[in-house]
């Protein structure tokens, strides 16, 4: 028996209070995606934030343009979100003063990573998407789970209607299912955009808590910039 | 050897070192609680109420209590939930306002900075798994922009036109959103006030911890101003006429 | 082997009144290039000359960002610099991350002041042997501060440090008054003329031995080096030919 066991006088034992425990989590709903192309990456997050059946607020951003133009595009608990995307913002400036350039894009996808696994223990309840240029000048997407597990795609959707818009984007962004396609083409700018818009005008019919506005990032050589379009306010 | 007259290991840190001295706490349901905050932008800054009620669970504990803080010369906080909490917090806020008065540069914090602040702190406290059980709604002017945020227990923040906590998420919000959401900048003082008042309203008749003594607080280009508590007129004779639950 | 006996460290008064090791540190700052730093109503300017210590190096880096709103030069020694610009940019980061604000420009430089007063104190530490002219924007508008190595923090319309910068500060004095109206641009050669009042005989400001940094209301920190400068040191010149005619 160890000391601290001995040491534990009688009276006061440590019970496992693991009933009614509070839970520092909370899903705020919302669907974020990402596209790449060739010389480019889109990624589109309605801006809704909600809580059970209520709408906190209908223009909350999730997806967010950090200071080597790559975008972090986010999904499930708010707050841990915000946060994600301060520490992330925080880190490329350190490199930039460290090394006097900007954090690369897959270099930043791996700090992505590390910062999330960093918080295993009280994971932050976040399912990102990064997107940028890579060295190569190609559109990068990187997809994570929770504590960090990090994989570069072609088109990824995450949120609460990754079930409806992720199956869509198989079959349209990876030619999944489709005979005749060629599985390694890649979706021009104006037909990741048509993809993007039309996976959210249909994913807010069915998802209640994905809408009010959709914000799109494309992100190329020149930088990212901004495209919005009006959701169902439903 | 007793095992009583061990010293404890110092290696050991938190729960298990001071075990033999009772568990660790931390606050799982609030006690001392107040209900809503409804908060709204209209043409000259932002308007706040909240009632003065402190319950103790369903009892109508303290009467007298002001649940609307002056921060600063532009800033009000809003609160509802745990009233011990919302006093440490208080402390804290007033901290930080003395350190930026003893500054004395003339930047104290803005509306924005004072809530960005409170959210950290809300934030870093749900993160160690030991929240304020608290919902504030910040509201001020900073730099001629109206601002208006939400911090709960989670550390979720959004921003609106209008806000509610508590009950007035459900009661008061559907009002705003239909009398204020796009208007904002329309809305004169006088009918601020008459939504303000019709929100109230509705929830001193549907939210049984509300009560019928608030304060109404503004803030515009001009500061801060918090009335004295008054009353809202009632009519009570609807009650009789209405069938359900109980009845 | 010592100049006198009280100047072993910077904890002993000498009977003049003096703590020698600030005085030494004070030197050191007149060892580095010089330095300028002036103001507008708008924006605010800093020019130095960087050195190379042999054909074979690189030029030393003068002037450095702090945050999107604020930057130092350096006269002295560049590796302190380092250590306070460190401290500065976490300090700004932070400022961001709990106030969501950037940090005011004159609680920065007080807050190495404050660091730099430590090592005039106590036993067994060294004053920096560093100068900065610290610039930067806030809700007070454009500042310019110089911080010395004795922790004394002042602020300016106009200034200079560094090897022969009292020929710049004359310069400053000169003109000053009518910084506030200048634009962004006749700020910087405002900058360069005074800056090149410190060169020493036969050498002359070029595109590769300058830096200039500047920010102001909606602009960011900027500094320019190399083939940026040139413009710059183009309008130099003419300036210079006008005044000669």
């Amino acid at each position: 028996m160890d000391l601290a066991m001995q040491a534990r006088p009688m009276e006061a034992p440590i019970e496992a209070h693991n009933h009614n425990r509070w839970s520092p989590y909370v899903d705020n709903g919302g669907t974020t995606l990402a596209i790449a192309g060739a010389d480019y990456v889109l990624v589109a997050s309605d801006t809704r934030q909600s809580d059970g059946y209520l709408i906190n607020s209908r223009y909350s951003p999730k997806a967010f343009v950090l200071s080597n133009n790559a975008v972090l595009g986010t999904s499930g608990c708010s707050a841990d979100s915000k946060r994600l995307y301060e520490v992330l913002e925080q880190r490329a400036q350190l490199y930039q003063h460290r090394h006097d350039r900007q954090i690369s894009t897959p270099a930043l996808a791996q700090l992505l990573s590390n910062t999330m696994y960093s918080r295993r223990m009280l994971p932050y309840y976040v399912f990102p998407v990064l997107a940028g240029i890579d060295a190569k000048g190609a559109g990068a997407a990187y997809s994570y789970d929770a504590v960090g597990n990090m994989q570069r795609v072609t088109g990824v959707c995450f949120g609460s209607a990754s079930a409806l818009i992720q199956p869509f984007l198989d079959n349209q962004v990876r030619f999944k299912n489709q005979r005749d396609a060629d599985p390694n083409r890649l979706l021009t700018r104006e037909e990741a955009f048509k993809i993007a818009v039309d996976a959210f005008t249909s994913a807010t019919e069915r998802d209640i808590y994905t809408g009010d506005y959709l914000e799109i990032f494309i992100v190329d050589a020149a930088g990212a910039h901004k495209e919005m379009r009006e959701l169902k306010h439903d | 050897m007793d095992p009583v007259s061990l010293e404890l290991p110092h290696t050991l840190r938190g729960p298990q070192a001071t075990a033999g001295y009772g568990p660790t706490t931390r606050t799982t349901q609030p006690i001392v609680t107040g209900t809503s905050v409804v908060a709204f932008k209209y043409k000259d800054g932002i308007m706040m109420a909240a009632d003065c009620l402190a319950s103790y669970g369903s009892l109508a504990r303290f009467r007298n209590e002001n649940r609307l803080m002056k921060v600063n010369e532009t800033t009000v906080l809003g609160v509802s939930g745990d009233m011990g909490d919302f006093q440490h917090m208080k402390h804290k806020l007033e901290d930080v306002m003395t350190h930026e008065y003893d500054m004395d540069d003339g930047q104290a914090l803005g509306t924005k900075s004072v809530y960005k602040c409170l959210s950290n702190i809300m934030y870093g406290r749900r993160t160690n798994i030991n929240p304020l059980w608290n919902s504030f709604i910040v509201g001020g002017v900073d730099g001629g922009e109206r601002v208006l945020g939400y911090v709960d227990l989670y550390g979720t923040t959004y921003m609106a036109d209008s806000l509610a906590t508590g009950f007035g998420k459900h009661l008061a919000v559907p009002i705003l959103r239909r009398r204020v959401e796009g208007r904002a900048d329309e809305i004169t003082e006088e009918e601020a006030v008459a939504i303000m008042d019709d929100c109230m309203r509705v929830l001193l008749y549907r939210d049984c911890r509300a009560f019928n003594k608030l304060r109404r607080a503004k803030v515009t280009a001009q500061g801060v101003e918090i009335s004295e508590p008054y009353s809202l007129a009632t009519n009570w004779s609807y009650a009789e006429s209405i069938v359900g639950y109980g009845v | 082997m010592f100049r006198n006996q009280y100047d072993n460290d910077a904890s002993t008064w000498s009977p003049q009144g003096c703590i020698f090791q600030v005085d030494y540190a004070s030197e050191a700052v007149k060892q580095g290039t010089a330095v300028v730093g002036l103001k507008s109503k708008t924006h605010v300017v800093l020019v130095a000359v960087k050195r190379s210590p042999s054909e074979l190096a690189s030029y030393q880096k003068k002037i450095i960002r702090i945050d999107d709103h604020m930057g130092i030069a350096v006269a002295g020694l560049t590796s302190d610099a380092r250590v306070l610009s460190n401290y500065l940019r976490t300090e700004a980061m932070r400022s961001k991350m709990v106030y969501g604000r950037a940090l005011p420009v004159g609680r920065a430089v007080s807050a190495i002041g404050d660091k730099a007063q430590t090592n005039t104190q106590e036993y067994g530490r060294r004053p920096y042997g560093v100068g900065l002219l610290v610039i930067g924007h806030d809700d007070t508008g454009p500042h310019l501060y110089e911080f010395s190595p004795s922790g004394i923090v002042s602020e300016y319309y106009g200034y200079s440090i560094g090897a022969r910068s009292q020929s710049a500060r004359t310069n400053l004095e000169r003109n000053f008054e009518r910084f506030e109206e200048l634009s962004l641009q006749e700020l910087v050669v405002q900058g360069l003329r005074a800056l090149r009042d410190t060169m020493p005989q036969g050498k002359q400001l070029d595109s590769m031995n300058t830096s200039i940094g500047f920010v102001g209301m909606d602009t960011k920190m900027t500094i320019l080096d190399g083939d940026g400068t040139q413009p710059y040191l183009d309008q130099l010149d003419e300036a210079e030919a006008m005044d000669t005619e």
